[in-house]
């Protein structure tokens, strides 16, 4: 159980009988069960919105390199300021995510798991390891699972060592491998040369639970909700400024309005959608949707109240991405300092207009040149609050 | 560092490497288990990995710097981290880091003289909907109040040392 109950909905996950995505899947070859999870219409749950479908229809189609073979990663690296649905997922539903792992197993033909697990959530470990060891117990990991023969998987805990950047997968496929994380270059990409140079499939903690409930349900179920091009339930973290903080389960497509009622959130000055690498929204354009075709995130939505300097939340995202960056690549490492630097010269009121159209450049510049999507996201916050709140921002007299 | 603590380490490290295997994907797992058990990774221990794994000491250096839960610089026992991300700010990190460091006695980055307590700041700890949240080494503290910071370190001092109630986990 996760500290203090955050949960302030019913999951889907609760209803799912345990296991019958994986027997479902059993029954299926490979084919047909990529078929299910491409008719859905799934996209990653961790940000970035591929197609999972897609996605394992690459992995099942490569050709594993000599002496090796395929992996299957879950991606709990859940470092996005202002999300810990993934937390939540791992603390209640973390058979859910094992079994997912397990039918992406069977769909691609991988032969070993491996749940890499923020440094941050180490106390969620040992429980963890107790259900995997139940699961072997139960044959549901090991060989021959589900009286398969030959279909043989397993996972292990690997550890994370605090980086926000191993959230990208390519980063944490280096680290992974005993390396510094830093993104490697794409193309190729980890479907096809991932871990070990192996196939490689990296999805989201979430992602991989709905697969369990998908297949469960089958893929009608899923595209009934949601929007065309974002389909299904989507879990929330909502934090800041509202009475009911905490996990929520909504259909995607839901607007930023219908959102804040529910959580308590009326009111709000501004809401930032997508966490600091997303964008911030203010009061006029609540009536805007939460899909991957209007404003799309992870799952991390923050509150502001009436009150809030949004000059000091601006601040936060900048500070945040300078100890953050990797350092790899010039336009993050340089780009993101010199942002810091120009809200502490908001901030002080010493900001002229032509600087701050430089600074705007820049961004623009980071978020074409960068090497990784930390890079290339890391200004929209930035952007969006001098776009937004352009009259708060200009002419500080008061030192904050 | 005496020879015999020094062959102990040895022994320790070739132990951890024979544990979670001669590879490079071993690395980072055996510098965390060297961590917990040392506070430190210092420039003895990341030799000997790097002779063990057969690599070069500077690949041991480069991703011992890299990664903000591994260090080289010697650590308190009880490692305090207070996170600084956006929610824990909204919900007032700002008092509960000053009560930190009026009753720890030591500002961010430092360890006390005695060894027992660092403290440092961390991102986002994915509590956000329970700040400010203070991780101290694998327990963590949610919806912490300045007030609440004296028992917090008491409660540590009372698994650690001469007093201790029961062996500390790190």
């Amino acid at each position: 159980m996760s500290p203090v109950n955050s949960k302030k909905t019913p999951f889907t996950f609760d209803s799912v009988e345990p296991e019958s995505g994986l027997r479902v899947a059993l029954g299926m070859s490979r084919a047909d069960i990529i078929g299910e999870v491409s008719a859905c219409s799934l996209r990653g749950r961790g940000g970035a919105g591929f197609p999972t479908g897609t996605k394992w229809n690459l992995a099942a189609a490569a050709k594993v390199k000599a002496g090796g073979q395929k992996y299957v990663v879950c991606n709990a690296d859940e470092g996005e300021p202002g999300t810990f649905k993934d937390r939540v997922i791992l603390a209640d539903h973390a058979n859910m995510v094992f079994e997912g792992m397990t039918i992406a197993a069977r769909a691609i033909g991988a032969t070993v798991g491996i749940l890499y697990l923020r440094s941050e959530y180490v106390y969620l470990r040992p429980q963890l390891e107790q259900v995997l060891e139940t699961r072997r117990q139960n044959h549901l990991l090991g060989g021959d699972i589900g009286g398969i023969a030959g279909f043989t998987f397993d996972i292990h805990i690997h550890m994370g060592a605090g980086a926000y950047v191993c959230g990208e997968e390519t980063a944490l496929i280096e680290s992974l491998e005993g390396h510094r994380g830093e993104p490697r270059n794409r193309p190729p990409f980890p479907v096809d040369t991932g871990f070990n140079g192996q196939p490689t499939v990296v999805n989201n903690v979430e992602t991989f639970a709905w697969v369990v409930c998908i297949l469960s349900r089958t893929a009608q179920w899923f595209k009934s909700i949601g929007t065309a091009k974002s389909t299904g339930y989507k879990l929330f973290s909502v934090s800041g400024d509202c009475r009911e903080p905490g996990v929520y389960e909504f259909p995607l497509g839901i607007t930023v309005s219908d959102l804040l009622e529910k959580v308590g959130g009326q009111g709000a000055k501004a809401v930032q959608i997508g966490g600091a690498s997303g964008h911030c929204l203010p009061a006029s354009e609540f009536g805007r949707r939460i899909s991957f075709e209007d404003v799309s995130t992870g799952g991390s939505i923050i509150v502001f109240g009436h009150d809030r300097d949004m000059l000091a939340v601006a601040r936060n995202f900048m500070e945040f991405f300078v100890e953050e960056s990797c350092g790899q690549c010039t336009p993050c490492r340089a780009g993101n300092t010199k942002l810091l630097q120009g809200v502490e010269m908001l901030q002080r009121g010493e900001c002229s207009m032509t600087y701050l159209q430089e600074l705007l450049g820049l961004c623009e510049t980071m978020q074409l040149a960068s090497k990784c999507g930390l890079g290339q996201s890391s200004p929209n916050a930035f952007v969006s609050i001098v776009k937004h709140f352009k009259d708060e921002i200009m002419g500080r007299t008061l030192v904050h | 560092m005496l020879i015999g603590q020094q062959q102990r380490l040895q022994d320790d490290i070739h132990g951890l490497v024979e544990r979670f295997g001669r590879q490079r994907s071993s690395l980072i797992p055996v510098l965390q288990e060297i961590q917990k058990t040392e506070t430190t990774i210092s420039d003895f221990a990341m030799q000997v990995v790097a002779d063990e794994l057969g690599i070069h000491p500077a690949e041991v250096y480069g991703v011992t710097s890299f990664y903000a839960f591994l260090r080289q610089e010697s650590r308190g026992r009880f490692v305090f981290r207070l996170c600084q991300t956006i929610s824990c700010d909204l919900s007032g990190k700002a008092r509960v880091a000053r009560q930190l460091e009026n009753d720890l006695g030591i500002a961010f980055g430092e360890t006390s003289a005695d060894g027992r307590f660092s403290l440092e700041w961390a991102s986002c700890l994915g509590m956000c909907d329970q700040g400010p949240a203070l991780l101290v080494n694998d327990r963590v503290y949610t919806r912490v109040t300045p007030e609440q910071v004296h028992a917090i370190i008491d409660e540590c001092k009372s698994t650690f040392g001469a007093h201790a109630r029961q062996v500390a986990h790190s």
